[in-house]
């Protein structure tokens, strides 16, 4: 059996809006070997952000455990949970969330600041991470000159760049076109297989999911059936 | 890039917006530089004065002159070393430019004012010329003066005996400080009290009379004795230091410091209203931005630093490029006119002050947005809430 790089373990969230307390993930319990690449799928409402914010470690489970490479996360205070989310995974989003007023090569840089390299080697690994997603020529140029898929490519050089060993991307095409979608999603498949990164992608479309090892599908805040990809 | 390129990065994220809130933050601070070397001035101006003299004037007020049968009535007084007169003549120099002008005995002026130095030659020309005027060494270098050279002058006070408000005077010579502070003073001209006195309409008098002490330790004693010497009398007199008549001098004008600060409140209030609105506006708008911060891994103190510090760099750059202008402009108008801006500078009190308030208001501007960014939930601001 292959280690599981991500363990979830009866995971419940409630949310508190207002006077109203809604439990959005009744009792989750999953593993996600080392190495894979795993599409989350469902309608929405479903949990399947909240889930994947669970295993990256932007919130706490209001009850279980989650377990990423050892380390129970679940437990941690605000404080080493940044720690941790800094040496040990990279976020992709939607909308890319890149700095406006930074160049590409300096919003790559941005997660090394929170380490004690020099510049220098700061600036050598982001233009490393950059040429991995193919961007190495637009280092210099800022968000709002590059088209959304070089925004996105430069969003995953950024989680790239301090080496985790989990990817947590949140719909990483949904702002994009069909074309742009199949370059990201290759490349996302191609860190997974060449660079053995363990990604778990939250999406909506059927075809994106298809890039994946495994879709786990989720309603109404439950796991339904895992299945292998086609 | 650093932290420090980074913060400065994002300072200039609405450029626009950047520019004129540093704009009103450099106005402000050259205001602040500017009306803080006056104040300064105003308010320490008279500490180089020496605590060996001692000031009688008429109680009415400084301007109300008494009559020269005082003079040795004072010089008998026990404690009391030497005395000298002035009289404020009102000068006016060509198209209506004040010269602080006073008429002084040589001989008396000389003794009990030892910080002006002058040649022999020059004091004694001035004993012996009874139109004789002797010029601050910062007015002779405004207006070029030069021993030899006529000063012809307008009073706004004495008339001749022939009723003429003009006067001619011959320059006899140039008077310098004895120090650096006493050199600052050197703006004043002395006329000979001997030709005013027998020139003018309106007799002889003195506006305040200098006292020399043999003891300085027995300042208030002399000045009560002087003052009881006159009470009662139609001449009652007021009696004090120097340094308290400079002061007193000074205070005509109004409270200097506290016009100042109120001018200083209204508009670091403003400032603080105007930095605050930006600053808060700023973080609003970057909370997406923020929140991502914290998802690579930025503590929630290194988020607040980073908001913090950019308050700080906005306010340091604002503030001490107004402060710059300030001393520039300072130095500018003491070039232009010594007489009245010599002494003034932004010296290091006010520099002291400035860093102060630069650090206040970063503080009072940045803090609250950058606590409040400190305080983002990740999930809530990415989701947009």
């Amino acid at each position: 059996m292959t280690e599981a790089l991500v363990q979830i373990n009866n995971v419940v969230k409630n949310y508190t809006r207002g006077k109203q307390t809604v439990e959005v993930l009744h009792g989750i319990t999953l593993g996600i070997p080392k190495g894979d690449f795993v599409a989350l799928m469902g309608p929405s409402g479903s949990g399947k952000t909240t889930l994947l914010n669970l295993i990256g470690g932007l919130d706490q489970p209001t009850k279980g455990e989650i377990v990423v490479d050892g380390k129970r996360i679940d437990r941690l205070s605000s404080g080493d949970l940044s720690r941790w989310r800094a040496n040990n995974v990279g976020f992709v989003f939607q909308f890319y969330n890149l700095l406006p007023v930074l160049t590409a090569e300096r919003n790559v840089e941005l997660p090394l600041l929170l380490t004690k390299m020099g510049s220098a080697e700061r600036l050598k690994r982001a233009n490393i991470a950059l040429e991995i997603v193919g961007l190495k020529d637009r280092a210099r140029h800022k968000p709002k000159e590059l088209s959304g898929g070089q925004e996105q490519r430069v969003a995953i050089a950024r989680a790239l760049v301090s080496d985790p060993s989990l990817l947590v991307c949140d719909e990483p095409t949904g702002d994009l076109d069909r074309k742009t979608a199949d370059e990201i999603l290759t490349l996302l498949q191609r860190l997974n297989r060449e660079y053995g990164k363990t990604i778990v992608m939250v999406t909506h479309d059927p075809k994106a999911a298809e890039y994946a090892k495994h879709i786990v599908n989720l309603d109404k805040g439950t796991l339904l059936a895992d299945s292998v990809a086609a | 890039m650093g932290y420090f390129r980074f913060v400065w990065a994002s300072l200039w994220r609405k450029k626009t917006r950047a520019i004129l809130t540093l704009l009103s933050l450099i106005c402000a601070f050259l205001l602040f530089g500017l009306l803080q070397a006056l104040s300064v001035f105003f308010t320490a101006g008279a500490d180089f004065v020496g605590a060996s003299r001692l000031i009688v004037q008429s109680r009415v007020s400084f301007t109300t002159s008494l009559p020269m049968r005082l003079l040795p009535e004072i010089a008998a007084i026990p404690g009391v070393k030497d005395v000298s007169h002035d009289q404020w003549f009102g000068g006016v120099y060509g198209e209506n430019r004040q010269m602080f002008t006073f008429a002084s005995d040589p001989v008396r002026l000389r003794r009990v004012y030892p910080e002006w130095v002058m040649t022999d030659a020059e004091w004694s020309a001035f004993e012996q010329t009874r139109t004789g005027a002797i010029v601050g060494r910062v007015v002779a270098d405004q207006y070029g003066f030069k021993v030899g050279d006529k000063l012809p002058l307008k009073s706004n006070i004495f008339p001749q005996k022939n009723g003429s408000m003009a006067w001619e005077f011959d320059i006899v010579g140039i008077f310098d400080g004895k120090d650096a502070s006493w050199q600052a003073q050197t703006q004043t001209v002395y006329i000979n009290h001997a030709y005013f006195d027998e020139a003018n309409q309106f007799g002889s008098m003195a506006g305040v009379f200098a006292v020399e002490l043999d003891d300085v330790n027995k300042a208030n004693e002399v000045a009560q004795a002087i003052d009881a010497r006159f009470l009662n009398s139609p001449n009652e007199t007021k009696t004090q230091s120097e340094k308290d008549f400079n002061k007193g001098f000074f205070a005509q004008i109004g409270d200097i410091g506290l016009i100042v600060s109120l001018i200083l409140t209204a508009v670091f209030f403003t400032i603080l209203i105007l930095t605050g609105n930006t600053m808060a506006q700023a973080v609003r708008e970057r909370i997406p931005e923020l929140a991502v911060l914290k998802t690579l891994g930025f503590r929630d103190g290194q988020v607040t630093g980073l908001v913090l510090a950019e308050s700080l760099l906005l306010c340091v750059t604002g503030g001490l490029i107004g402060m710059g202008l300030a001393a520039f402009m300072i130095s500018g108008l003491a070039q232009a006119a010594p007489g009245f801006f010599g002494a003034v500078r932004a010296n290091g009190t006010v520099w002291m002050q400035a860093l102060l308030a630069i650090i206040v208001l970063a503080l009072a501007v940045g803090l609250p947005p950058a606590l409040k960014a400190g305080r983002i939930r990740i999930v809530d601001a990415l989701a947009g809430r």
